[in-house]
């Protein structure tokens, strides 16, 4: 048996259902890697050591008892601080929100409790959100565990650090723009976006409330199955969430994909600033896909290349109401030094955010203005339409669409922070399927440069198990899933 | 400034006046969330959960009796209900809005197009309603010891928007328009429509402008408006200021003023608070409402009899004054009440001499009791059952008016039927027949020549000893019309020999 550390979700919920393993040992064999490697890596901002070690022994005595026993019980896992964990510090990584306990629990979290999972601790990434290479968290950037003076993307880079470096075999990670996939890719884990309504947002922080999704990392597809089948379906207390009846994601892995229609599209594949290695490591990818019997189709989606101005609209709109709350006056960070009521406001604000989240606030609230909204905000909603359009024309032909789910690998840290342009094209692949609202998934699919590369697979809306299905089939053929970082 | 009559005002100038109407609705939960609205007597932050107060990852659920009670007011002021509608964010931050937001309704209101008409001067005047919509409330904002603390428990409590047009052309029309709207509300049973407690808010857009000009006038906003007398008041007091300022060659600024109630004035209100770009745009956090035709349907059928058609109904089928319809519309329990009595009269073969009767009772004694005992009409202890009793006992000549009114004290206290306290109390039927009391006048005037002969030389006055007399012998049974009507016919005769 190879050390528990190394075990994926599946396997260690094998060797938990046969009592060959523990929960409290599971448990403490992550906790234990993360204090012999966070110090380097930073993937978290809280480590919940003795909650999980509580929450372990109760999964071992269910799983003793034999009642109630799921998938996931005894799984330890880690979650990214943008999802409310009840008297549990949930950060956002910000200062605004450093000391803020909700006084509830995520939907999401009340579903993992429910299936018996185990909380590491919270992971760090971007302030609420905002960024693809958690180096605009309050705290700390986070590394990149296979190379360290990188990022690990963003903005749930902590999450996907943590299961690459085998802190945690799995996590949950929110994705609004490419916040799950492409630090996936950059990691070399699986990252999964679900299609918007599938999983709750209820208790996830909003950044921008149309296009938030939370989605589970994990190093294989069948281990993502396991993670969205606990957390998906829907919920009383968020409106937005479907009512799409949750199939069956494991049964779904067949890992057969003959006859299924891939799509490539050009546009994807001819961006500007895509990385001669990425595109040849994505090619290679496709090739095995045909190898699989998948029948591969060019496609278009044209209007492609308005996505990323098109989000940088409405991202930031949502945002700044969102974002509003945050007065000091309830919870959170509080200047009190005055007396002056718009004073403090004015204060809080000024030192609770950090700078990319007061860029966002700044241009959502343009954005929005009087006189502006017309030529921004109702002209990017024009785009997301002509957007979401693009994708139904392709799944009339497609059952599947792929590409590489970042234009390069991981960059230096700090090599982006002064461009916030050229950070913001770093999700250009990632961010049209949160504005169509459909599901998306990366996958290890090999190394340029030494550097993990993600192959994205996008499907229609609620067809997650369509591109579980192909990132199984994938897996199964190949090991750059097995790989792991030195470290 | 003195406040003149607004009557010299409106002479050569044109009053040209549109309202803001919110109204809370009486739902039992607030509008995003399952918190109780019943907190008008609790403490501080009590009525309070995540949701309402903001807290970050929350989101509302929207409460569809809130909508329903919406489209039901928008109906009853016959606006158009649209089969979609959508909630949007009015961003401005104050410290009572929790979310730094308000969740309201901007370009796809639940309803619009709609009318109300008011009775002004014997004229009936149309006020057009722009639209009727659906947000929440603030919490509130309490300023002492120079803190300024927030009780959240207001906040989220459902509210609905009603826009008018600038039809007003009058302090007083406005007056009216708010009067007649709060009746409405009632009717519908949606809000308690309470101006001073802040369940029925008002603020006003108020310009003039000279006699025949087409354009409008710029307007100013009024706030803080607590009663209807306030309304009025506030707005005579405006349309004169702006009056004055363009007779001295003036212009209006476009601004927001407030109602200084102890000081009989408009104030500017500080800028700060209200000029605001609200950056309207839809809330991506709830689905847009797909209002169906069938559900409207069954809305409009629940809708209840409203106060015009029941004013109608009262004169037209009953026979009722036009000042008795009035009051009895106005306090819907009274109307309530008077229905119930003509409902459990279906017997009686005269209705509108019963609906005339059970009108003068209600609105003579058995408001008087109400007023005597400080009991709210809606909580009156007297049932109608006791008073339609009452009714009957007199229409069968049981009791005198006088007994009754005794009878009907009683029964408004110990909650008895009035035929048992008079059964208790031994009253004896009134002697009716002419015949029985004639006898009983022979005798009396027989025993009294004096007082006879008295009232014969000239001394009407006299025949009221008779009377008395007479009213003893029969213990007060004989009424008291027909004794006065035999006594005299008696008097009147030739003496008898
Ligand atoms: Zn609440």
């Amino acid at each position: 048996m190879s050390a528990l550390h190394e075990l994926t979700l599946s396997d260690a919920a094998t060797l938990l259902r046969q009592r060959q393993i523990s929960s409290v040992e599971l448990t403490r064999a992550f906790l234990e890697r993360i204090e012999a490697l966070d110090g380097r890596i930073r993937a978290f901002t809280l480590v919940t050591a003795d909650l999980a070690l509580q929450q372990a022994q109760e999964a071992d005595q269910r799983l003793q008892r034999g009642e109630q026993v799921t998938p996931l019980t005894g799984i330890p896992l880690a979650i990214k601080d943008v999802i409310c964990t009840k008297d549990i510090p949930t950060t956002c990584s910000s200062r605004m929100l450093e000391h803020f306990r909700p006084p509830f629990n995520a939907t999401v979290m009340e579903r993992l409790q429910a299936a018996g999972a185990v909380m590491l601790g919270k992971t760090n990434m971007d302030e609420f959100a905002m960024g693809s290479s958690t180096e605009h968290s309050a705290f700390f950037p986070t590394h990149n565990p296979w190379d360290l003076e990188r990022t690990p993307g963003g903005s749930s880079g902590g999450s996907a650090a943590a299961v690459a470096a085998g802190m945690a075999p799995g996590a949950l990670g929110s994705d609004t723009g490419g916040s799950i996939r492409q630090p996936a890719a950059l990691c070399n884990v699986v990252g999964l976006k679900p299609t918007y309504g599938r999983v709750s947002r209820f208790g996830l922080v909003a950044f921008a409330s149309s296009l938030d999704q939370i989605g589970p990392f994990a190093r294989t597809a069948r281990d993502a199955a396991l993670l969205l089948q606990a957390i998906a379906g829907p919920d009383p207390r968020d409106s937005t969430c479907s009512a799409t009846p949750v199939p069956d994601y494991t049964a779904e892995l067949t890992g057969e994909i003959r006859g299924l229609r891939i799509g490539v599209p050009v546009e994807y594949w001819e961006a500007p600033g895509m990385d001669p290695g990425v595109a040849r490591v994505g090619q290679e990818a496709v090739n095995r896909l045909r190898e699989l019997g998948a029948e591969i189709r060019e496609v278009s989606l044209p209007h492609t290349r308005y996505g990323v101005a098109a989000y940088y609209i409405i991202a930031p709109a949502e945002a700044s109401a969102n974002l509003a709350r945050y007065d000091g006056v309830k919870y959170g960070y509080s200047y009190r030094d005055t007396s002056d009521m718009w004073e403090a406001l004015d204060k809080t604000r000024q030192y609770g955010f950090g700078p990319e989240v007061k860029r966002r606030i700044m241009l959502g609230t343009y954005v929005l203005s009087a006189g502006y909204y017309d030529a921004y905000y109702k002209q990017a909603q024009k785009v997301r339409a002509l957007i979401a359009q693009d994708f139904e024309r392709a799944f009339e032909q497609c059952d599947v669409l792929v590409s590489p789910a970042s234009p390069t690998v991981a960059f230096k840290l700090g090599e982006k922070l002064s461009d916030p342009y050229q950070m913001y094209l770093n999700d250009v692949f990632t961010i049209p399927a949160n504005l169509a609202g459909i599901c998306g998934i990366s996958i290890p699919s090999g190394f340029s440069e030494g550097l993990p590369v993600g192959l994205q697979i996008l499907g229609n809306a609620f067809a997650e198990a369509t591109i579980l299905r192909v990132a199984d089939a994938f897996q199964r053929v190949t090991d750059y899933h097995t790989q792991r970082p030195a470290l | 400034m003195a406040v003149p009559a607004h009557t010299e005002v409106a002479t050569e100038f044109e009053i040209v006046i549109g309202l803001e109407v919110h109204a809370q609705l009486t739902t039992r939960s607030k509008m995003f969330c399952s918190c109780s609205t019943d907190y008008a007597n609790a403490a501080p932050n009590t009525h309070v959960c995540p949701v309402c107060m903001g807290m970050p990852g929350v989101l509302p659920v929207i409460n569809r009796q809130a909508v329903a009670y919406t489209i039901m007011t928008a109906l009853a002021l016959n606006c158009s209900i649209p089969e979609y509608s959508k909630f949007d964010r009015k961003n401005y931050p104050y410290p009572d809005l929790m979310k730094g937001y308000q969740i309201s309704q901007y370009d796809l209101p639940l309803s619009r197009n709609g009318y109300l008409l008011i009775e002004h001067d014997g004229q009936v005047r149309r006020i057009g309603i722009t639209r009727v919509h659906l947000e929440e409330d603030t919490a509130k904002l309490l300023h002492r010891d120079g803190y300024s603390l927030v009780d959240v428990n207001r906040a989220g409590t459902p509210l609905i928007e009603i826009v008018s047009e600038p039809d007003m052309r009058s302090p007083e029309e406005a007056r009216l328009y708010m009067q007649k709207l709060r009746e409405i509300l009632v009717y519908l049973g949606v809000s308690s429509g309470r101006m001073e407690e802040g369940s029925l808010r008002c603020d006003a857009n108020i310009s003039v402008r000279p006699r025949g000009q087409q354009t409008l006038g710029v307007k100013t906003e009024i706030k803080n408006m607590n009663s209807f007398k306030a309304l009025q008041q506030a707005l005579e007091y405006e349309a004169h200021r702006q009056i004055e300022v363009l007779r001295a060659g003036g212009t209006i600024q476009q601004e927001t003023r407030g109602w200084d109630e102890s000081r009989g004035v408009t104030v500017p209100q500080r800028s700060k608070e209200y000029a605001h770009d609200y950056r309207y745009f839809p809330e991506p956090d709830l689905p847009p409402l797909v209002i169906s035709r069938a559900w409207v349907e069954e809305l409009r059928a629940r809708l209840p009899e409203l106060p015009d058609a029941r004013r109608l109904r009262y004169q037209r089928d009953y026979g009722l004054s036009a000042q008795d319809a009035d009051i009895l519309t106005e306090e819907k329990a009274l109307g309530d009440y008077f229905d119930q009595v003509m409902a459990l009269s279906s017997q009686v073969q005269d209705r509108q001499a019963r609906a005339r009767a059970a009108s003068n009772w209600l609105l003579s004694e058995v408001v008087r009791l109400l007023h005597a005992h400080d009991i709210a009409p809606a909580a009156c202890p007297l049932k109608p059952e006791a008073l339609v009793n009452l009714l009957d006992l007199l229409d069968r000549q049981r009791i005198t008016g006088k007994q009754a009114k005794e009878v009907l004290d009683e029964a408004f206290v110990s909650g008895e039927l009035p035929e048992t306290i008079v059964v208790r109390k031994g009253i004896q039927p009134p002697i009716t027949d002419p015949q029985a009391l004639e006898r009983i006048i022979v005798e009396v005037i027989e025993a009294n020549p004096k007082i006879v002969a008295d009232y014969r030389s000239g001394k009407t006055n006299a025949a009221q000893y008779l009377v008395g007399q007479i009213m003893k012998r029969t213990r007060g049974q004989a009424k008291a019309d027909l004794v006065q009507q035999l006594l005299r016919a008696k008097l009147d005769e030739a003496p008898t020999a």
